[in-house]
């Protein structure tokens, strides 16, 4: 075989390679959307299941999944946009900061089902929250937290350093800085960050099976002390725990659930996309 | 005009670390907590080990070692063998790794240095919708479409450390896919060019010149897609049968049921009481976990300079 026939036979291969990941991930989603879109209606997102989760809807696990994720959100922004803040602007290179950058990249490699464990080891039973949106929204922050503070701080780091020169030469003080020179400016990559982070975090299903989510609820909660259902772990009780569940609404539950992870992923993009057109620097 | 009448100046280059002194008291409260959130990443990995230690650490004392290092994993009769959940662990994780490193290299290499980049607009944000559908989506998924297809195939069950292994590598391939192209990426374009001019083809450049450059980021690359996937529960809990036993030696072994340290935690702790033994054992499965995964990707940081480091192991 010549160089060029390996050349071109590497790349016919490379391609076709190229072929197999994708295409996968296009037929999921065309799967999901072709044998669940028949069960979605007006009925099956704002009804109750019933008659064993046979019949009826999604409503109370698609409120709880909504629940969950704004406690997500309110449980992990702070700490998230501090930290970033944190290190692009006040940390040192020194072996402190390289422990708290070591200790970030183990937090998003820790399996969300050790996060379940932790929160219901410290949320639910130290902290005796109890299994409760409290302890589950909670558990969810902080498996949130490596997301929001990476990208966050990466988009700190892209506010070109002369507008921080400027504001200084100028008196402003480093809060008066960042508040008003560097903040504006990486707002649009940090909401990217948190959007992401909240989409993964509403898809999860490991983390909430012990520190809130539960089977079946006849009652929506009434405060962050009470359970609640949610969507992904409806999806796994209809697909595994109840007997004679109709195809049809498990695939629908699937679809919704889908259809709200993935808007998470379209929202970040459309805003990274147009910050990039935007960007005056 | 003539140089005597100028003073000497001394310029100074601005010290961009250096800024006027704080305001006042709110901004002295606003720094205290940027830098208390700074640490927080610490504090919280460190309280994540201490909880899994003080609820798993009674295992170790009530339960024999011999007992732990068993085989046979059978809780009502008090048999804590975790061996056969670590096997089954490692296979589903070798099982996706040998699926999932070459495909997502190459798929790397093809958005590197073959694809255009209008497929390139369009490739990325398909393997960025990859990463972001549900474990329990594409469990489910396993579950009601691929295991059937698997028996169809021949096997005695659908739910295989196999079928596990192939939703696992889709699940890894972002990360993978991702890392590699960024360290495929931060290879000089000189390399390429020299390569090139010397009269080497695409494929020897790649083959010859860019991957070897790029060794060390593809090293990363496939140590995080193996702790993604040594952690991964809610899908490998639906679709690998999820029987405690160690599978027959051999290649047989992926198309058999097995079940996962990850799954048996999430299948057994809703049933057990608090406080048990068995309780105890399933923390201290989270402390393994653990510990398995810090190792890898302390180990991934290791080998990084920047790229990985700056996304936090994520994609």
């Amino acid at each position: 075989m010549t160089r060029q026939q390996t050349q071109r036979l590497a790349q016919w291969l490379i391609s076709a390679t190229a072929v197999i990941v994708i295409l996968p991930i296009v037929l999921v989603v065309v799967y999901v959307v072709a044998k669940g879109i028949g069960a979605i209606n007006w009925e099956f997102l704002t009804q109750p299941p019933r008659n064993g989760m046979t019949e009826g809807g999604i409503f109370p696990a698609l409120l709880g999944t909504i629940i969950l994720t704004l406690g997500t959100a309110v449980a992990a922004i702070p700490l998230a946009v501090g930290a970033a803040i944190y290190l692009a602007e006040y940390a040192g290179d020194n072996r402190f900061t390289r422990a708290i950058r070591l200790a970030i990249v183990n937090l998003a490699g820790i399996p969300s089902i050790v996060y379940g464990l932790f929160g219901l080891g410290m949320f639910v039973l130290f902290f005796n929250f109890g299994t409760s949106i409290l302890a589950g929204a909670l558990t969810l922050g902080l498996m949130t937290l490596p997301v929001v503070i990476s990208t966050a701080e990466e988009a700190i780091l892209t506010v070109p350093q002369e507008f921080r020169v400027v504001s200084f030469s100028l008196g402003a003080s480093r809060w008066q800085t960042i508040r008003h020179q560097v903040l504006p400016h990486a707002l649009p990559g940090i909401i990217t960050g948190i959007i992401l982070g909240l989409g993964r975090a509403a898809g999860e299903t490991a983390p909430i099976l012990f520190t809130v989510a539960a089977f079946y609820l006849p009652e929506l909660p009434k405060s962050i002390f009470d359970q609640t259902m949610a969507l992904p772990y409806h999806l796994y009780v209809i697909a595994t725990q109840v007997p004679g569940m109709p195809l049809s609404i498990q695939y629908g539950t699937a679809l919704v659930l889908l259809f709200i992870v993935l808007s998470f992923t379209l929202v970040a993009t459309v805003i990274r996309t147009v910050m990039r057109r935007r960007r005056e620097w | 005009m003539s140089t005597f009448d100028e003073a000497p100046v001394s310029w100074q280059e601005p010290q961009k670390d250096a800024p006027p002194a704080r305001r006042n008291w709110s901004e002295l409260i606003i720094e205290t907590l940027i830098r208390l959130a700074g640490i927080s990443a610490v504090v919280i990995i460190t309280l994540i080990f201490l909880f899994l230690l003080k609820e798993g650490a009674p295992a170790f004392m009530q339960v024999p070692i011999t007992n732990l290092l068993s085989t046979r994993w059978y809780p009502i009769e008090d048999m804590f063998g975790l061996i056969p959940l670590l096997v089954g662990s490692l296979l589903v994780t070798i099982g996706a790794v040998a699926i999932a490193v070459p495909l997502g290299l190459t798929t790397a290499v093809y958005l590197g240095e073959f694809a255009p980049p209008w497929q390139r607009e369009i490739l990325k944000p398909v393997i960025e919708v990859l990463a972001a559908i549900p474990s329990i989506v594409l469990g489910f998924l396993g579950w009601v479409a691929l295991a059937p297809l698997i028996q169809g195939a021949g096997a005695p069950t659908g739910l295989t450390a196999f079928t596990g292994a192939i939703i696992l590598a889709y699940m890894s391939l972002p990360t993978i896919i991702s890392i590699t192209e960024d360290a495929l990426y931060a290879v000089p374009r000189e390399y390429r060019d020299g390569a090139l001019a010397l009269g080497a083809t695409q494929w020897q450049t790649i083959w010859r010149v860019t991957l070897p450059a790029a060794r060390s980021g593809i090293v990363i690359a496939v140590m995080l897609g193996v702790g993604r996937a040594i952690g991964e529960t809610m899908a490998v809990m639906l679709v690998t049968g999820n029987a405690a036993n160690i599978p027959q030696f051999g290649l047989g072994a992926f198309f058999q049921p097995v079940r996962t340290m990850t799954a048996t935690i999430a299948a057994e702790m809703g049933e057990v009481a608090q406080g048990s033994v068995h309780y105890s054992v399933l923390f201290a499965i989270g402390i393994v976990l653990f510990l398995i995964t810090f190792l890898v990707n302390s180990l991934a940081t290791r080998f990084i300079g920047g790229s990985a480091r700056r996304r936090g192991g994520q994609i």
